[in-house]
């Protein structure tokens, strides 16, 4: 056993390796929040200062009532929760067959969405924008949401999969047995018993979809219809010194991602070290 | 991966109609999925492949048409791929370092209980909940000299002479992005490294410390030989998703200054969202998806190795 002075020793790197973590992972985001509550007229001459001497919610509500920010939350919200919720649907349904299903074609198909996520997304911009042009979905956040749920079903699947591997399936079968079809015994039985696994996979979507920038910037060009990445992004490109107002609406892009992730960073490592376990 | 075994529908049940039911079961539940990623994946994937082979440019709709492989002879002659090649494998090689070495050692600080660890560990996780086009923002206000405190340490410590933008300087934008991937990244191999981490039996341990092993001998002799396979998969899968994160990049630098900082899919996005040429952005493409199978099939066969080796 270490000694009690090499412990202490050994213990007190341990705290101050951490402590650094903490700050590198925060400073950033306090520094954000800092900016943004900086009073325009002290930027140039405290703006590198560490603590302002004075703060303001200014900046927040000249962004909240005097920009387009509000449209861009709309529009994000539209993609995120429509693109959350079908790829939902769809995954569901996928990886209910994956997991209950022995069936010809099986391995192709998981095959082809392994693919998927292989290659790099932004080879199909190009034909993308050329097909959504030919749909006539540019400039439409239906396209967007479709464009999304696509993108994130294969993933959202496999998730989606391994909730129901972790169901037993007598509990339908005994369903059945008492005369409910397939579907009945699905609706009644194992669906409520997967409400923490949708739970997870509709997080997780929402903030994919909440946070592409790339595509959105491809398929979507009038201001009405821009989503947050974008909008802001045209908003620094136009306003690149109203450096309070910028911060202001990043501070306030930040708000529903972390919501989110607070919900769930508690199951992360949990249901990762479950799938550790099985695989 | 683990596969459900068949739920058999009852054996000798097998009248005609729910056999034929059964069998078409499973697609009634797939088509979705399988409609959608075919249409809005894989057909633009083949017709993105083509695209290499052709001369397909919004802004010059006359001049369309196959050309064969000429797109690959100006990709060959482009002065700019290759610059961006050699950035992609920097960027990568520099984003992933820092991001596996500082996530393992965040994984085996919270591998122990600790007072707060809830706490710090909700913290730490944190930026990974950023989007990337914030993180990128954020970041890119660090380095500037006028809001950010970045530039003002760097002189204090000396490695500046005045405080300055290091994303306006070709020689050192890189590290711009870099940085900024590394504080995104770090919290991704801290919670998969932490899951591989809390999946070793910890009888393990106790066993080998009755035996007189050292914390250093047990860590070689047992958490790594146990996290070997988990690191060669996350590794491998991190790189090819590095390799093709544009995001950073085209927020903070948009490729400059003089296309110093372009990697080879921000390069990609620049050719087709800028210029509007979609063949030649396809041939970039194709040239980073062969460079990332080749290392991927790479990383396999030495995971076998690996695997083997225990």
């Amino acid at each position: 056993m270490a000694s009690r002075t090499s412990f202490s020793v050994a213990g007190t790197l341990r705290y101050a390796a951490i402590i650094l973590y903490v700050l590198f992972a925060l400073f950033p985001i306090y520094w954000l929040v800092k900016i943004a509550i900086t009073p325009d007229r002290l930027i140039y001459t405290e703006g590198t200062h560490i603590w302002p001497s004075t703060f303001t919610l200014d900046n927040f509500t000249s962004v909240l009532f005097l920009t387009d920010f509000l449209v861009y939350f709309k529009n994000s919200m539209i993609v995120s929760l429509g693109t959350a919720f079908f790829t939902t649907l769809v995954a569901t349904a996928a990886g209910y067959a994956f997991s209950r299903f022995h069936f010809r074609g099986k391995a192709i198909i998981i095959a082809l969405m392994l693919i998927t996520q292989m290659f790099p997304l932004l080879m199909i911009i190009a034909p993308i924008y050329k097909i959504m042009a030919g749909l006539r979905l540019l400039d439409s956040l239906t396209g967007l949401i479709i464009v999304y749920t696509a993108f994130n079903v294969p993933f959202a699947t496999f998730l989606m999969q391994g909730f129901f591997d972790g169901i037993p399936k007598d509990l339908e079968e005994a369903a059945m047995i008492d005369g409910c079809t397939r579907f009945e015994a699905l609706r009644k039985v194992i669906f409520p018993l997967t409400l923490p696994g949708l739970a997870a996979t509709l997080g997780f979507i929402f903030t994919a979809a909440w946070s592409e920038l790339l595509f959105a910037l491809m398929l979507i060009n009038s201001d009405d219809k821009m989503t947050f990445p974008v909008g802001l992004k045209t908003f620094v490109s136009k306003f690149a010194v109203d450096w309070g107002q910028m911060m202001a609406a990043g501070t306030l892009a930040l708000i529903p991602s972390c919501i989110f992730f607070i919900l769930i960073q508690r199951f992360l490592v949990q249901g990762l070290t479950a799938g550790a376990v099985k695989g | 991966m683990t596969m459900a075994l068949p739920t058999s529908p009852g054996k000798g049940r097998g009248r005609p109609l729910k056999k034929l039911h059964w069998l078409v079961e499973p697609y009634l539940y797939l088509s979705p999925a399988i409609i959608l990623i075919a249409l809005v994946m894989l057909v633009p994937l083949v017709v993105g492949i083509s695209y290499a082979f052709q001369s397909i440019s919004l802004l010059n709709p006359f001049e369309t048409g196959w050309v064969g492989f000429a797109n690959f002879e100006k990709l060959w002659a482009d002065r700019l791929f290759w610059k961006a090649l050699t950035n992609t494998f920097w960027w990568t090689l520099g984003s992933l370092f820092f991001q596996f070495f500082l996530g393992l050692g965040l994984a085996l600080l919270l591998n122990r209980p600790f007072a707060g660890r809830g706490l710090v560990q909700a913290l730490v996780f944190l930026p990974w909940a950023v989007p990337a086009f914030l993180s990128g923002l954020n970041w890119a206000w660090l380095f500037n000299p006028i809001i950010g405190p970045i530039p003002h340490w760097l002189a204090a410590i000396g490695i500046m002479d005045e405080p300055q933008n290091i994303l306006a300087n070709p020689k050192m934008a890189l590290w711009g992005p870099i940085v900024a991937n590394i504080w995104f990244g770090i919290p991704f191999f801290a919670i998969t490294l932490l899951a591989a981490l809390q999946s070793i039996p910890r009888d393990l341990y106790e066993a080998a410390s009755i035996d007189g092993a050292s914390v250093w001998q047990s860590f070689t002799k047992i958490t790594v030989p146990f996290l070997a396979p988990t690191i060669a998969i996350t590794v491998m899968l991190r790189t090819i998703w590095i390799a093709n994160f544009a995001d950073l990049i085209y927020i903070m630098t948009g490729g400059g200054p003089a296309n110093s900082t372009h990697i080879i899919s921000s390069y990609i996005f620049t050719t087709a969202f800028r210029r509007l040429d979609f063949a030649y952005a396809s041939t970039l493409a194709i040239a980073l998806l062969v460079l990332l199978l080749a290392y991927a099939m790479l990383i396999l066969q030495m995971r076998k190795h690996l695997v083997k080796g225990i």
